[in-house]
């Protein structure tokens, strides 16, 4: 869903893909090993995030080996980088699938990378596991979104606010493209069905990498200034957030005053930024790395040995791929094969612990069911727990606010098996995801 | 010796006994009074938010002596309790070794795990609880300005305990400010609750006050069952607050302009030399400004206990470094391809490929922090409506000097003497004895160092990471373009009229369709007149 945008994109893209595709496989293919391909940039401007994942991936695959492997035989991990290019992702995942014949690709980052290795999943009828929040109103049979749909972070985030701080205006600030527009449609529908007037809500849009935001912060101190309680619900992506917050700093905005919630500042960005001016902002997410329970003081753990540094931090997409990883292991045992039919159909009700202490399962909507938590940002670039959702929130594919989408479901089980199926005409959409 | 004299008759000295007894007594009986509403705090605060707030409102309630202290611990996170055993603990820092210093007794212990410890977080609500608390105990504070703050705090959010206190305090008040601030906060209380002719004293008393609450109260009572001629007044008065701040809108729109403006200035500025002068165009310019903000993280990890001269040390620094990157990319890529530009492109935009993901290679990808010196922070508050934010105040000035200071060079010293004859016409300066290659390697490295220094100031402001110089490099073509090749005056009107430009459309284009606008200007601009604003004359511009 994030994406970082670079002038020159394209003529970066073409430079660096003569550069740098040259992929990383490890090792020649042993004949009786299960191969799972990595799908994440490892060079340009996603790196930032995205390289983590590999890693973290190379961690859950060197684990799961020691374990005794799948199935009786290893797992190899196959590396590629798409350098941050978004055709490159579909090119690299078609070399995954057809040349290296990986059994599934944990990958992708960005919404618009995610879109463009789609139909190639779909052709080759292969699985990809993707680990980050995103937009919602799309469910394919070939994919598996292990991070948050919308309802599973920005509604509960919205609703915190609401009911516990008492805000009554809302100023929804993002980058200006398809995440945030989206989720910024789907929140002001819902604000609207609770009865917040128009006039109460503010809607921003700045280019990615906005660096100067002394007008919309003074803009949105003048908001909040009007007697009732305001708070920011923010989708502005990674990079552009670091002058926002310094600016608010800068002109004496405090989160008591004004509270920012958002939706892609997790500890990985935090560790770049002098916290002190962001203490008691809010992110939503469904983990954080300070969570109290000890499958996750074992994952930190095991995190710190395998990258040999004790102050990498964790973050919610990491745990989407632990989620996503150790989901498929069960479905494969269940199915008692890797072919991707089989475990398409083994994985639906497959559950797994996650992190936060409880169960994560994948339900027919190829989606999952996630706690959602808020947490305060402290001093030292780590989150508090300030709420949380009393069970597990299942993922929704196609939100029940957005006109157009709030009668279509989805549901991969025969014998509807359709990601786009209107319950008002009782028509699947020929459109596959 | 007259003090034992009492001592000598018998009743007085027992009666004095007595006292001492009875106060001593009921001292006793109020210590003990206090050690229980402290235990019973301390009980509460290591559980959850609710318990927490609870210990806070307790401890305001029954007027601890410590509660101030208290209360300020929370607020700056220095207060933590032991997993074992919930006893409270003042750390100032959390680390193994440390001194842990016992909230009770004061007693004090070493650290030996830090995950022994957790700190009493707080979440909003508690913080807004608390600067409540602090601000009511602030009102008999003997800094003035903590009164002041605490009744700035309290402006519309008084209740009947405030506003007797600031009715007492109110005539012994001996600074005028502080008083003014008191007069505003008992007139919107007056505001809400008075009759009518309360009303409208309170109406003549807030005209013209710019403080948020006030324009607040005074909306809320135009829509409240207050008589007409109130409400007249009222209306009266709410159009002068609005005309005021309309005016000090415009003056902060003009502020923020500036002030991109001067962050485009410094960004282009030496491009204004490296393309300008010598019509290189480099496409590593971006990175070069990265390298300086690079420098001031490096200098800045150097020298970790003092933040506030790194800056100033990195700011010969990041000169150094990119102006010494800049000459060996003259010397080595450059130099070869002069009169091809569309090579120098190209090669310089490999170059700046290869810079990024050194950078990425050495410092990881992830952003870098660097920290903002104490002084660099904060605001000049001229008004509750109009402030001006320090680091951009700083930013500003940092951007005239080093304009001043490249003007100063190019045409007050031999160099720039230099400088100039080799970009008027090369063949005779060479005639004349300038040694044009020399010239060229040094030029290209001025230009090269004030980038370096313009990513000293933009650390200041954004991030600092591998992509920070490609989003910059289009802005400094731009503006470079726009101002007139060649022309160091050209660049800093450009500069500093096109952030003017942006921030005046940016309140009602937003700021998407703004950056969109300002470059078709741009271009229609460039059309019209295709060598910028102050175009460079003479038979070297012909050519």
């Amino acid at each position: 869903m994030r994406t970082k945008a670079s002038k020159s994109k394209l003529l970066l893209g073409s430079v660096s893909t003569l550069a740098l595709s040259v992929s990383m496989n490890v090792a020649m293919a042993a004949e009786d090993t299960i191969k799972v391909g990595i799908l994440h940039s490892l060079s340009g401007t996603m790196a930032i995030s995205e390289t983590t994942l590999k890693d973290t991936m190379l961690m859950l695959i060197e684990e799961q080996n020691k374990k005794g492997g799948l199935l009786g035989k290893q797992l190899e991990p196959v590396v590629v980088d798409p350098a941050s290019n978004w055709p490159l992702f579909a090119e690299k995942a078609r070399e995954l699938i057809e040349k290296d014949k990986v059994d599934a690709v944990f990958g992708c980052w960005t919404s618009v990378s995610r879109k463009s290795v789609l139909p190639v999943f779909e052709e080759l009828d292969s699985l990809l596991f993707y680990p980050v929040q995103y937009e919602g109103e799309e469910s394919s049979k070939n994919v598996f979104y292990t991070g948050a749909a919308p309802n599973q972070q920005a509604v509960p985030a919205v609703d915190y606010l609401m009911n516990d701080l008492g805000v009554e205006r809302w100023v929804l600030a993002g980058t200006d493209y398809v995440y945030p527009r989206t989720t910024n449609k789907i929140l002001e529908a819902y604000l609207k069905s609770k009865g917040v007037a128009a006039e109460d809500i503010m809607i921003n849009y700045t280019p990615f990498g906005h660096s100067d935001w002394q007008s919309i912060v003074s803009d949105i101190k003048k908001f909040g200034s009007e007697g009732k309680k305001t708070a920011v619900v923010s989708t502005i992506n990674g990079d552009a957030n670091v002058p926002f917050y310094k600016e608010l700093g800068a002109q004496g905005v405090s989160a008591g005053d004004i509270p920012v919630v958002a939706f892609s500042v997790g500890e990985e960005e935090l560790s770049g930024i002098d916290t002190a001016p962001l203490v008691g902002h809010l992110a939503a997410w469904n983990y954080f790395m300070s969570v109290d329970a000890d499958v996750n003081d074992g994952f930190i753990d095991s995190w710190h040995s395998y990258i040999k540094n004790e102050d990498r931090v964790t973050n919610d997409p990491m745990e989407a791929h632990y989620i996503g990883f150790n989901m498929w292991v069960e479905a494969v045992k269940k199915a008692g094969s890797t072919d991707p039919a089989a475990v398409q159909d083994a994985i639906v009700g497959v559950s797994v612990p996650n992190l936060t202490g409880g169960y994560s399962t994948m339900m027919p909507n190829h989606h999952i069911t996630k706690p959602v938590l808020i947490g305060e940002i402290q001093d030292d670039g780590q989150f508090e727990v300030v709420w949380e959702t009393s069970g597990t929130v299942a993922g929704d594919a196609w939100s029940d606010y957005l006109e157009g989408s709030k009668d279509i479901i989805s549901d991969w089980r025969a014998p509807l098996s359709c990601g786009n199926y209107n319950t008002k005409t009782g028509k699947c959409s020929g459109q596959n995801f | 010796m007259p003090m034992f004299k009492p001592l000598a008759r018998p009743l007085p000295f027992f009666a004095l006994w007595m006292l001492i007894t009875l106060m001593l007594g009921l001292s006793l009986q109020a210590r003990a009074a206090e050690d229980e509403t402290l235990a019973q705090a301390g009980a509460l605060l290591v559980q959850k938010f609710d318990q927490r707030a609870d210990a806070v409102a307790l401890l305001v309630e029954r007027d601890h002596p410590r509660t101030q202290e208290i209360l300020r611990l929370l607020q700056d996170g220095e207060l933590y309790y032991r997993k074992d055993d919930d006893r409270l603990f003042v750390i100032k820092s959390a680390e193994t070794g440390a001194e842990a210093l016992d909230l009770l007794d004061g007693s004090a212990v070493t650290i030996e795990k830090k995950r022994d410890f957790k700190k009493v977080t707080l979440n909003n609500q508690m913080r807004n609880q608390i600067s409540q608390a602090l601000a009511e105990i602030g009102l008999k504070a003997e800094d003035p300005k903590r009164r002041a703050a605490a009744v700035r705090e309290l402006l519309g959010a008084l209740n009947e305990d405030t506003v007797s206190v600031l009715r007492n305090r109110i005539g012994n008040e001996p600074v005028a400010e502080v008083r003014e601030l008191m007069v505003l906060a008992l007139a919107i209380q007056d505001l809400e609750k008075g009759d009518e002719a309360t009303r409208l004293q309170a109406i003549e008393q807030l005209d013209g006050s710019l403080e948020p609450p006030v324009r607040n109260a005074l909306t809320a009572l135009l829509g409240s069952d207050a008589a007409d001629q109130v409400k007249r007044q009222a209306q009266l008065a709410l159009n002068g607050i609005d005309e005021k701040i309309r005016y000090y809108g415009m003056l902060e729109t003009l502020y923020f302009g500036l002030s991109l403006g001067s962050v485009l200035v410094l960004a282009g500025i030496g491009l204004a030399i490296t393309f300008g002068v010598m019509g290189v165009i480099n496409m590593a310019h971006g990175e070069l400004i990265m390298l300086g903000a690079y420098t001031t993280y490096v200098i800045q990890q150097l020298m970790p206990n003092h933040i506030g001269a790194s800056i100033l040390v990195a700011i010969p620094a990041a000169f150094m470094v990119s102006a010494l990157v800049g000459i060996a990319i003259e010397r080595g890529v450059i130099r070869f391809l002069y009169g091809r530009p569309l090579e120098t492109l190209l090669a310089t935009f490999g170059i700046s490929l290869v810079l990024q993901q050194a950078v990425r290679s050495i410092f990881s990808p992830l952003n870098r922090s660097v920290a903002t010196p104490d002084w660099m922070s904060g605001l000049v508050e001229i008004n509750p409506v109009f402030s001006l934010t320090l680091s951009r105040l700083y930013i500003i000035l940092f951007c005239l000097l080093v304009f001043v200071a490249l003007v100063v060079v190019l045409k007050r010293t031999p160099l720039g003497l230099q400088v100039r004859a080799v970009s008027q016409n090369r063949a005779m300066a060479r005639a004349m004895g300038v040694r044009s290659k020399w010239v060229d390697a040094l030029t290209f490295g001025l230009g090269s160092g004030v980038a370096g220094v313009a990513g000293v100031a933009l650390s200041q402001l954004t991030n600092v990471g591998p992509n920070l110089g490609q989003s910059y490099i289009i802005d400094s073509f731009m503006v470079v373009v726009f101002g007139g090749v060649g022309n160091l005056w050209g660049t800093l009107v450009a500069g500093l009229s096109l952030g003017v430009a942006n921030k005046v459309l940016e309140p009602w284009a937003g700021a998407v369709l703004a950056k969109i606008l300002v470059l078709v200007f741009i271009i229609l601009f460039i059309q019209k007149r295709p060598r910028g604003l102050f175009p460079q004359r003479g038979r070297a511009a012909e050519g």
